[in-house]
């Protein structure tokens, strides 16, 4: 494999300046890599290398007229196909929007155009970004580029799957209960879930607005910070955006640890967390308390409710944020439908998948007269409860540290008939964004070949904090700079 | 009298003025082609976000201030959930819990007796598309239906009112007391034909002097204050014959037919929509400090329950002339600089309410929209004062004016209409007549004295009617004898 290919943003970014590498020659070089991997890998619903070219062929003028580019400029990147994409195909990988062709840009969207990123293409997801490994996609499944038979996790698989498998050098994913972190940790990658409100969600196609957050997936920590740079801050068109000065990310990463607080979440270090994950998180801790941290236990009793409240609250949200999808506007409708009852029914049952079904119907549940109290109210009660069992432990602690997933990348198929132990998966990384909080997953180990990943949470718009120590545990390891072999 | 009486409660939907939708940047422009008025946020595509518009909660508060509400320092948004093809997102974003203002009231004014009438709650919503169906004035059974976005997300504000009326006609009052500020207040043109004004009616009856309420129906369906009289009459009849024949009030929803002047059922309270609310998580609270309530109650001035006392008051003008200044908008700024220019206030008040007003509406025009301006009103006012045009002529100079914005001079000398008070020229026209009128002439020097009248007539007519006739009289009396 040509080196350029596993190299990280920041140092395609010094070849580029150095004219040792021209954005075209590195944009066919990924489109050839697609090319060869992409039949195996999957990751992408839809490729735009016409964009691609043009986009790199104005950046080299830019070269080599001898203007400054920024740190993305030029640089090819994967966006979640969940993410509109004015007159290039969004469809959250579901038969309903199959065809879809957005008016406008995503927010996120616009500043990475504006940024000068080279679009490979939009990435495959579990439709509506439901689910933890990329099966629920409408169109397929994408494989997990270390062991093509286990699945990539979820939702943004094919945008984790794309940066292991060097299709792109990074990408943007989303992350409503995981989908970011999760499949980063399985596939080997840095992935950040920013603090919610951090990146505008405008064009996000929301899953469940009280939780979506757009966030990097990486190969290293120093890219997912550049990429920081460009998508965070305050946007009129989100009003739960936050008007929250953004600082330059990169300056937190110092490598210096010393006297940092770090919490060890008990509650996640223990049942129904697999051996190997458990020793390779005990050694990642060992690793940073040399490294000067100050580690101590600290128990999160609510967590145990996480889950559980997550999925009255999410699907409550998907149910209502989903109607839109009538066949009215956009979207698949049911040919030759005899009256309106029929256009809805049929076109909405054609056009979703079965996860998707099954969290609208718990959604209309949950949200029904008579039901509202017991479910939506006490889940969002919870939530205000897990909120300040964070405030208590960051109180004490400058971030903290778990497992992002309780095991590795498992089979593709194992769980796809037990919603709930796929729903487990994601036991570690749901608490964070029902607190709103932002958290890194970073590799820290393997099993059986197939990466383990480190989560690292932190206080509410601290994702210095988080990146700081995520940068100065891959200084001090080599894990990141593992590569599958496709 | 009946041995029933009737409880009356309002919903009022009001389409606030403002310039752009409540949640998006689109125009609000009324009448324009289908779907023009439209973007990516008010059609409901894919991940698209709401953002309040600021005007739109001014515009409430205003009114919430108006009626003497508390306002929540805090409220929420919600969505109200039900599939329709005129609801883009399939949710309407309303205020649910927590609703913007609480606990106000109005005065109305019913056969000389003065009622207050308690205000519930004042929330927002957005508004829903318009359906036009092929084949069928409804969705069942057209062949196809089309869907105009232009008026989704039009900003809508709802007042709901206590169940404090006691007869139709109260409501009927209510409503346009409602409507009356709403135009004041410049929040709303309150026109129920147009639908920027729309009402639902609940209603229920009990024996006389039961304090327990009975089972209520809500009625849909009115366009007009009349109609909203005319429907709740009806319905009270009704509920009074079902009750007398033994049968239970159920609660529903009914429909008001203006043709056959009865209500018929629409869907009972089984078969109510579940609208699933829940907190929209798109919008943040919405906070209201009290420096913002103080600085648009500033701006609010006077309010025109206080107008019409001191008008009537202070001038001394017809109350029915005061309603007729405030339901225009502007015309009571109009009126009161007219009046600091040149007294008179009952004089300036028939002109406003007459020809200016009749004018105005025939133009669907407001007054500040309009050529006229106060100075130059003034100013004609002057010239008949002067004597210089008739009260007659007036009228017609008035309309020149509104149609070109000239002054009452410059219209006078272009048409030559100023009376002739030069005697000279006035003996010119009356020996002209003389001259021209022999029988006439000789009749009255035959002692048939009445023959007179005709011959002013002729002069009148030779001088365009601009002629004093008592002044052409006296000469034409001297010439002929």
């Amino acid at each position: 494999m040509n080196e350029l290919l596993i190299k990280p943003s920041h140092e395609l970014h010094e070849l580029l300046n150095k004219k040792e590498v021209s954005s075209s020659e590195l944009t066919k070089l990924f489109f050839e890599r697609v090319e060869s991997v992409e039949n195996k890998v999957k990751a992408f619903v839809t490729l735009t290398k016409e964009e691609a070219i043009k986009k790199a062929k104005a950046v080299d003028e830019k070269i080599s007229k001898g203007e400054k580019i920024g740190p993305l400029e030029g640089i090819p990147i994967g966006l979640k196909d969940n993410l509109c994409t004015r007159g290039i195909k969004t469809t959250c990988s579901s038969k309903i929007l199959a065809n879809y062709l957005p008016p406008y840009n995503a927010t996120v969207i616009e500043k990475i155009i504006a940024a000068g990123a080279v679009p490979v293409g939009k990435t495959n997801l579990d439709e509506f970004a439901m689910g933890s490994s990329t099966e629920n996609s409408g169109f397929f499944t994408t494989k997990n580029p270390w062991n093509l038979e286990t699945v990539p996790g979820g939702s943004s698989g094919g945008s984790a799957a794309c940066v292991a498998a060097s299709e792109a050098v990074l990408s943007l994913g989303s992350d409503t209960g995981g989908s970011i972190r999760q499949p980063a940790s399985f596939c080997g990658v840095v992935g950040l879930k920013p603090t919610y409100g951090r990146v505008s969600r405008f064009g996000l196609i929301a899953f469940a607005s009280s939780l979506d957050q757009i966030g990097p997936l990486t190969k290293d920590v120093t890219d997912a910070a550049i990429l920081m740079n460009i998508i965070a801050g305050y946007d009129p068109k989100d009003s739960t955006s936050a008007n929250v000065a953004v600082p330059d990310y990169t300056k937190a990463l110092t490598g210096d640890i010393k006297s940092l607080k770090i919490g060890v979440v008990s509650d996640l270090m223990g049942k129904g967390i697999d051996n190997a994950v458990k020793d390779a998180i005990k050694a990642a801790i060992k690793k940073l308390e040399e490294l000067g941290a100050v580690i101590e236990e600290v128990s999160m009793p609510s967590f145990e409710y996480a889950l559980p409240c997550y999925y009255i609250i999410a699907p409550a949200e998907a149910s209502s944020n989903l109607a839109r999808y009538d066949a009215v506007k956009f979207g698949h409708r049911t040919p030759d439908p005899q009256d309106l009852l029929s256009m809805y029914y049929n076109s909405r049952r054609e056009g979703f998948g079965p996860e998707v079904k099954r969290r609208i119907m718990i959604g209309t549940y949950v949200l029904s007269a008579g039901y509202y109290d017991a479910y939506y109210l006490k889940a969002m009660q919870v939530r205000t409860l897990i909120k300040q069992d964070f405030e208590k432990a960051f109180a004490k602690y400058d971030v903290l540290v778990s497992p992002t997933s309780p095991s590795v990348a498992f089979k593709a198929g194992e769980k796809t008939g037990d919603p709930l132990s796929m729903y487990l998966s994601d036991i570690a990384t749901i608490p964070v964004n029902m607190a709103g909080i932002p958290a890194i997953s970073l590799p820290c180990g393997f099993s059986n070949g197939l990466p383990i990943g480190l989560q690292i949470m932190g206080k509410v718009f601290d994702e210095e904090a988080i990146l700081k120590t995520a940068y100065a545990y891959e200084q001090a390891t080599e894990w990141n700079k593992q590569r599958p072999n496709l | 009298m009946s041995k029933y009486e009737s409880v009356i409660g309002l919903e009022i939907h009001a389409q606030l003025l403002t310039e752009s939708k409540i949640f998006c940047s689109c125009s609000t422009t009324f009448g324009n082609e289908p779907n023009r008025n439209i973007c990516p946020v008010c059609t409901g595509q894919p991940g698209v976000l709401p953002v309040l518009n600021k005007k739109v909660v001014e515009f409430a508060i205003k009114t919430a201030l108006a009626l003497h509400c508390q306002i929540a320092p805090y409220s929420i948004f919600a969505r109200k959930q039900y599939f329709y093809p005129d609801l883009p997102k399939d949710f309407q974003i309303s205020q649910y819990e927590l609703p913007l203002a609480t606990n106000g009231y109005v005065e109305i004014n019913v056969n000389g007796n003065t009622r207050c009438i308690r205000i519930h709650r004042i929330h927002l919503e957005e508004d829903a598309g318009k359906l036009v169906h092929a084949g069928s004035d409804r969705i069942q059974g057209s062949t196809y239906s089309l869907v105009d976005f232009n008026r989704t997300g039009v900003p809508l504000m709802e007042i709901v009112s206590e169940p404090d009326m006691a007869t139709p006609e109260e409501a009927r009052a209510y409503v346009q007391e409602i409507a009356a500020l709403l135009k004041s207040l410049g929040v709303c043109d309150a026109k129920m034909e147009e639908g920027s004004l729309r009402c639902d009616g609940n209603v229920s009856i009990r024996p006389v002097g039961d304090k327990n309420l009975g089972t209520k129906t809500e009625v849909k369906n009115v366009n007009s204050t009349k109609a909203l009289k005319d429907a709740l009459d009806a319905e009270i009849v009704r509920q009074i014959k079902a009750v007398d024949a033994g049968e239970r009030i159920i609660q529903e929803t009914r429909h008001f037919n203006e043709n056959t002047g009865q209500t018929i059922s629409l869907r009972s309270k089984e078969e109510a929509h579940d609208y699933r609310y829940f907190p929209e998580p798109d919008l943040v609270p919405l906070e209201v400090s009290k420096e913002w309530i103080d600085e648009i109650k500033q701006g609010i001035g006077e309010l025109p329950a206080e107008k019409i006392k001191r008008y009537v008051e202070q001038f001394g003008i017809k109350t029915e002339d005061v309603e007729t200044i405030l339901e225009s908008p502007g015309m009571a700024e109009f009126f009161e600089g007219a009046i600091r220019l040149y007294g008179k206030p009952q004089i300036v008040a028939n002109w406003l309410t007459g020809e200016i007003s009749a004018y105005l509406n025939a133009k669907k025009l407001e007054i500040k929209n309009s050529k006229l301006k106060i100075s130059t009103l003034v100013g004609m006012l002057a010239l008949i004062d002067k004597g210089t045009i008739s009260g007659k002529i007036a009228k017609e100079v008035i309309v020149k004016m509104l149609d070109t914005g000239k002054s009452a001079e410059e219209i006078v000398k272009e048409s030559g209409a100023t009376q002739i008070s030069d005697e000279g020229e006035l003996i010119k026209a009356i020996q002209e007549v003389i001259k021209n009128n022999p029988k006439p002439v000789q009749d009255y020097k035959d002692g048939k004295k009445a023959s007179i009248t005709f011959l002013v007539g002729q002069v009148m007519k030779v001088t365009k009617g601009r002629a004093k006739p008592d002044l052409v009289n006296k000469l034409l009396e001297k010439e002929l004898s």
